[in-house]
């Protein structure tokens, strides 16, 4: 699959060939060669038109290449919880992944409120093999109180705030944040979870809830703090809200009113809540417990229409690792969180391109375009020339089924462990450089 | 994740009803009284991490009435004071020589969980709000010493079913062996999500309506601490709901009122009523003996 040339050239360059380019954001979906040279896109065209050698050479017949991957939600664990997982494990599965930029959470021990933070993330020591764009805390601590300090932690490579894993629950606080993001022009992350209705709560109040037992988070928990986000945003002008791990039918319909009022609302929605419901717990299996929770059918089916018809800007991954003493416990004491990354591409494939026939132009876009603009994050999500050399180079049709054990991350709490999949990366570049390439 | 082991009790939900009938025949034959020494030299632990007077003492004493040895294993006084989590608390027990692990648990899934690690059975002596399905065992017992059939039987659940693991486990049981079943209460204690729990169960806000023509009345303790987080008041509780002499008279003739313990007179139900003829509540803690020595003689597989 892959040819060394020599390596007479100082510019490293590498040549994709015969695959067939996805790029939505340069509207193109059509067999075209690439040309990456010096960590950029520096061609692309026609079949067999590109001259001129390449240090390498990728046979992408029957393939497809697409924009490098971006994931709006991963919890790397670090600084504080290498034991869940680490900058360079996190990366790692991210590479097989496809994504070729993986946006971090700051909740960690201790919580990324400051640019000496942000920049620890972003150090080549913590041996990251894709871009990471770190996502700092709102409010110091994460605490909910007083903001953090915005322009300082752009400066030091932030891409965005948000105090996730909690809520900014304060109506004045969450004001200030939009009020302060649209002055340095950064979203606003939101955990929209009003906590003072799902203390103790373990899964989603429903049927299933009432049959097993469990406290149990209602929608409205959810839908009620969009509700106000999106009503804040439209009153401040040049805010940016963007809805994390969006889950209900509810919520949805708060984001559409704000896009209809041209409010700068956009929203993510992670595989699991495109692909299962809260029936699926079964018996108190705590690979099924994440927050949000898994929502009703319902709920699901509001997701799948608003994936497909572009309300939904990005899927994101949530991606939560977790070690097995913090599963293997009571439903009521085990962590939130599912890992998610080497599973997105495959869930999105199968379950929205297979069976919802949704085109794969659109959920390109929503692992490329989609993201890139949520975060304003120049120049990646497209192969257009001069972007970053990004790309993910996939099979759309290549069958396959996840093991959990031999997932590259630390962790393996994923609900998918054994699920029989169609879609698989192939190979993932980064800067130029593969970085991941299926055995 | 595997299988639970042969004997377990999770819960009445995925027991078929040939399996809960051939429980209450086995329980038929038990006789606490006449000691059978069915499970001579078999460990059984009872893991105790919530409060427990009848089911605790009943499983004791059915498992040495079946010849077992027991110890008790209570959240204070052992490792799990310390913080030892469930499984690794299974694992020890299961090494100290363990044949069966009977737990109550204030957490929903906790014996699930057990039983998913563990090679022995495990007996769910109650787990959060979820199931408690001794208790149900030994209501059908009681009903039966009642009535001839639980078949074509209207029984009625009075009070905050959402937070009882005892409500579960009775719906599920007793709709199993078509008994019209109702649930009585305020929205706060019957949330209209209770209905779909099994097919076939109706709900009314009023105590008149769920006690009319009813043959079997299961009242369930009222927790004041919750009512506090609550919107209804203890006066408008006990206005509405509280069984009384005068509100037993519009069941049928020969109903039975039931009640899991422990009671409070004077709130869900008056001192009259609690005493009365028509009340079987101490039957109930009579019959979890038999009951429960049946549940330890299938758990172990001497259920001959």
């Amino acid at each position: 699959m892959l040819t060394a040339k020599s390596q007479k050239r100082d510019s490293a360059s590498l040549l994709i060939k015969g695959g067939h380019v996805i790029d939505p954001a340069a509207k193109i979906n059509a067999a075209m060669d690439i040309l990456l040279r010096d960590g950029r896109v520096t061609e692309v065209a026609l079949p067999n038109k590109i001259r001129g050698g390449a240090d390498q050479k990728f046979d992408a017949r029957g393939l497809i290449v697409a924009p490098g991957f971006i994931d709006l939600h991963v919890h790397l664990r670090e600084p504080g919880q290498s034991y869940k997982e680490t900058i360079a494990s996190g990366t790692a599965a991210a590479s097989a992944s496809g994504f070729t930029s993986v946006c971090t959470m700051p909740n960690t021990q201790p919580v990324v409120d400051t640019a000496e933070w942000v920049a620890w993330l972003r150090n080549p020591e913590r041996g990251a093999v894709v871009n990471v764009f770190p996502i700092a805390a709102a409010t110091r601590g994460s605490r909910g109180g007083t903001l953090t300090d915005f322009a300082a932690l752009q400066r030091a490579g932030a891409v965005a705030v948000t105090d996730d894993g909690k809520p900014i629950l304060d109506d004045d606080v969450m004001r200030m944040a939009l009020r302060l993001g649209a002055e340095v022009n950064f979203p606003v992350v939101q955990h929209a979870e009003d906590t003072r209705l799902t203390e103790n709560c373990s899964m989603h109040a429903g049927p299933t809830s009432f049959r097993l037992g469990l406290r149990a988070m209602p929608a409205a928990a959810e839908a009620a703090i969009v509700d106000r986000d999106v009503t804040l945003a439209q009153q401040i002008r040049e805010s940016r809200l963007h809805v994390a791990h969006l889950s209900t039918a509810d919520a949805l319909k708060s984001v559409r009113r704000g896009k209809r009022a041209k409010a700068r609302v956009t929203c993510e929605v992670a595989p699991h809540h495109f692909t299962l419901i809260d029936e699926n717990v079964g018996e108190y299996d705590t690979n099924f417990k994440m927050n949000p929770p898994l929502r009703s059918a319902a709920d699901r089916e509001a997701i799948l229409v608003a994936l497909a018809d572009g309300t939904v800007d990005a899927i994101a991954t949530d991606h939560a690792p977790h070690a097995a003493h913090e599963k293997q416990v009571e439903f009521e004491r085990a962590s939130f969180g599912i890992t998610g990354l080497e599973t997105a591409l495959a869930l999105a494939i199968t379950r929205l391109h297979r069976e919802q026939k949704i085109p794969l132009t659109r959920i390109v876009e929503l692992f490329t375009a989609g993201p890139a603009r949520v975060f304003d994050l120049p120049g990646r999500g497209s192969l257009v020339r001069g972007s970053h050399a990004d790309v993910t180079i996939f099979d759309p049709k290549k069958r396959w089924t996840f093991e959990a054990a031999k997932s590259h991350s630390l962790s393996h709490n994923t609900p998918f462990d054994g699920w029989q999949f169609t879609g698989r990366v192939v190979a993932t570049i980064v800067g130029g450089k593969i970085v991941y390439r299926i055995e | 994740m595997n299988i639970p082991a042969r004997g377990s009790l999770l819960g009445i939900e995925r027991l078929e009803a040939k399996e809960i009938l051939g429980l209450l025949k086995l329980a038929r034959r038990m006789n606490p009284q006449k000691a059978r020494p069915l499970l001579r030299g078999k460990r059984i632990v009872l893991l105790f991490y919530e409060a427990s007077t009848r089911t605790r003492s009943s499983f004791e004493f059915a498992a040495k009435s079946l010849g077992a040895m027991t110890t008790l294993v209570q959240s204070s006084g052992s490792s799990i004071e310390k913080g030892e989590s469930l499984l690794d608390t299974g694992y020890t027990l299961r090494a100290v020589g363990a044949d069966c692990i009977v737990i109550r648990h204030p957490s929903a899934g906790a014996p699930h969980l057990m039983a998913q690690h563990l090679d022995i059975p495990i007996i769910n002596a109650g787990d959060g709000m979820h199931e408690h399905p001794s208790q149900a065992l030994l209501d059908a017992f009681t009903i039966l010493k009642h009535k001839k059939t639980l078949k074509g039987l209207q029984a009625t659940i009075i009070g905050d079913i959402f937070h009882s693991r005892v409500a579960r486990s009775a719906c599920h049981l007793l709709t199993k062996f078509g008994v019209k079943l109702t649930l009585c209460g305020p929205p706060e204690f019957v949330p209209e999500v209770a209905a779909t729990l099994v097919p076939g169960l109706r709900i009314t806000r009023h105590i008149e309506d769920a006690l009319r023509g009813t043959d079997v009345i299961m009242l369930l303790r009222v927790q004041k601490e919750r009512l506090a987080g609550q919107k209804i008041r203890l006066q408008d509780y006990i206005a509405r709901y509280q069984m009384t002499t005068a509100r037993l008279k519009l069941a049928k003739r020969d109903a039975i009122v039931m009640h899991p313990g422990p009671i409070i007179r004077g709130l869900e139900l008056t001192a009259e009523v609690a005493d009365g003829p028509q009340s079987v509540i101490v039957d109930e803690v009579h019959n979890g003996v038999p009951t429960r020595m049946a549940i330890l003689a299938r758990a172990l597989g001497k259920a001959k």
